[in-house]
């Protein structure tokens, strides 16, 4: 069954115009905000295929920067978030994406923070405002951000994920998804898990605390934003 | 969920004695394991937003981004309150408020997905303005959500509801199918003549193209939204007067899904084809683009892989 529940039929609510190229748009904005973990700085977004020709009267560049700035798909002020983002001293820059894409409509987001740490996400929105992220920091993952989602950057070693799912395993944490990527040979890694329940503070401590681990993030699109420090 | 045909959920409906709506929300809690009394409320607040997007596109002229669409509900409505409309007042108010919504979403306003952005008028168009019309409770108008949901869930498993995917008939057609059976049972016909008024009104999209100007969802979507309402609510009474779908219902849909896999891509929501391709809809795509400065390309190398 590709549509498993009501809501997939009536919802998500949103702003308009367009599940996909709106609803999608600002999904992918979030969730590349979380997974910098701050509001950036500075953000150059590629737009690839349908996103690059119809993103102006679909408000796509409004999306991604609303999802950007924490906003959620029904954010009414998703409308005006490039003004607000200008406002926060945010520099967003759009460019037509080079190349081939994962799908149709893709954006690709380079973000960099205040203090100089930077992130980079591939995400495609692949119908009724679901999306598929593609490319984490340069790995290649697979995840929808609609489950929380621990991304965990670690070096290329021998038990390291057994050690993570160890740690998950006792907290009686179920994993739906896992994936990983490295970059070479005992290099560096990512590894991507979709759980069935919220991670608390206390298991992400437990997983930073893995010799070879050198950054966990959660990343999760019902995840109401806490406010900053 | 315990069915997947249209004539599952109706002998559920049927053999247990329970409303399409009360089956929905049953199997719901079943699959998500959340409360019924949750999941209502989160249909009720769709009901909430849906009705405010109605008071929005009715109060204001709700231009869209590219200028090419707004204002067209509020002349629908004054016709329905200084005029005489050819199709009735209940038939002409569901066209405007169904028209608001549409034009709220094109211009950024907050909707519900139902089921997709571009469909998103028709259910609240029918709904609002029978609840008016009837004197109806908020809880009532919410079940009959629940029942849209369940024919709307029965449609997208066996076919689809996006435009890329189907072609218009899959997004207006499957909403007007949703709404026309979800009345039926709002006004109390028995799930058999609420799927029977779902085929009905599926038979009448069989075939509709998705072809926005410019590839957006205002021309024709808008106006097929408007128009959408007044064909659910003729469909509703179709079904309420006891007439019958000959081809079942369910029969229909794999007709839709038949289709919607052999239309042509440039019908299914590129811009490519239909009337995004007529001159005036070409001519019109070139104004929105002119004066625009086109995204710079990137410089760097390509990205990512060729997946899908």
């Amino acid at each position: 069954m590709r549509f498993k529940n009501v809501f997939s039929i009536i919802g998500p609510s949103m702003v308009g115009p367009s599940s996909s190229h709106t609803a999608g748009a600002v999904r992918i904005g979030l969730i590349a905000r979380q997974l910098l973990g701050e509001e950036p700085a500075s953000v150059k977004i590629a737009l690839y295929g349908s996103f690059a020709d119809t993103y102006w009267g679909h408000g796509t560049d409004l999306a991604l920067a609303g999802g950007l700035l924490g906003y959620d798909t029904d954010d009414a002020r998703v409308a005006e978030a490039l003004e607000e983002a200008e406002r926060r001293g945010i520099q967003i820059t759009f460019v037509r994406g080079v190349g081939l894409a994962p799908h149709p409509n893709t954006a690709k987001l380079d973000l960099t923070a205040k203090d100089g740490r930077s992130a980079q996400l591939i995400g495609a929105s692949i119908g009724g405002g679901t999306v598929m992220i593609h490319e984490m920091n340069g790995f290649t993952v697979r995840c929808s951000g609609e489950y929380p989602t621990i991304v965990v950057l670690h070096d290329d070693r021998p038990g390291v994920i057994a050690s993570l799912t160890k740690i998950l395993g006792e907290s009686e944490t179920n994993i739906g998804y896992m994936g990983v990527d490295r970059k070479g040979r005992s290099a560096e890694a990512i590894t991507v898990m979709e759980l069935d329940s919220v991670p608390n503070s206390d298991l992400l401590h437990k997983l930073r605390q893995i010799e070879e681990v050198k950054d966990v993030t959660v990343i999760d699109l019902n995840r109401k934003e806490v406010k900053e420090q | 969920m315990r069915f997947r045909t249209l004539k599952e959920l109706a002998t559920i409906s049927i053999e247990e004695n329970k409303t399409l709506a009360k089956v929905m929300i049953e199997e719901q809690a079943a699959e998500t394991g959340v409360s019924p009394e949750d999941i209502f409320a989160q249909m009720a607040d769709y009901y909430e937003k849906m009705k405010e997007a109605v008071r929005k596109g009715l109060s204001e002229q709700n231009v869209s981004r590219s200028g090419l669409s707004g204002g067209d509900a509020v002349k629908v409505l004054d016709l329905v309150e200084n005029g005489t409309p050819s199709s009735g007042d209940p038939s002409s108010r569901a066209m405007a408020y169904a028209l608001a919504v549409s034009e709220v979403n094109a211009s950024m306003g907050r909707i519900i997905a139902t089921p997709t952005a571009g469909s998103c008028g028709i259910i609240p168009g029918v709904f609002v303005s029978s609840q008016e019309r009837f004197g109806w409770s908020d809880e009532h108008m919410v079940n009959g959500l629940f029942a849209a949901g369940a024919i709307g869930y029965v449609i997208a498993n066996n076919s689809f509801i996006s435009g890329a995917e189907g072609g218009c008939q899959a997004e207006v057609g499957s909403a007007i199918g949703m709404a026309a059976g979800a009345l039926v049972e709002l006004r109390g016909g028995d799930a058999e003549k609420a799927m029977h008024a779902v085929g009905l009104a599926l038979k009448n999209t069989l075939g509709l193209i998705c072809d926005p100007v410019a590839g957006l969802v205002e021309i024709p979507c808008i106006v097929r939204n408007g128009l959408g309402a007044v064909n659910a609510l003729a469909a509703a009474d179709m079904g309420l007067a006891g007439v019958r779908s000959a081809i079942p219902s369910d029969e229909v849909v794999s007709v839709m899904l038949e289709v919607g896999a052999a239309m042509p891509s440039g019908h299914r929501e590129t811009g490519q084809g239909g009337l995004a391709q007529t001159p005036t809809g070409r001519k019109l795509t070139e104004n929105l683009m002119r004066g625009r400065k086109p995204l710079e390309p990137e410089s760097e190398e390509p990205v990512g892989q060729n997946v899908e």
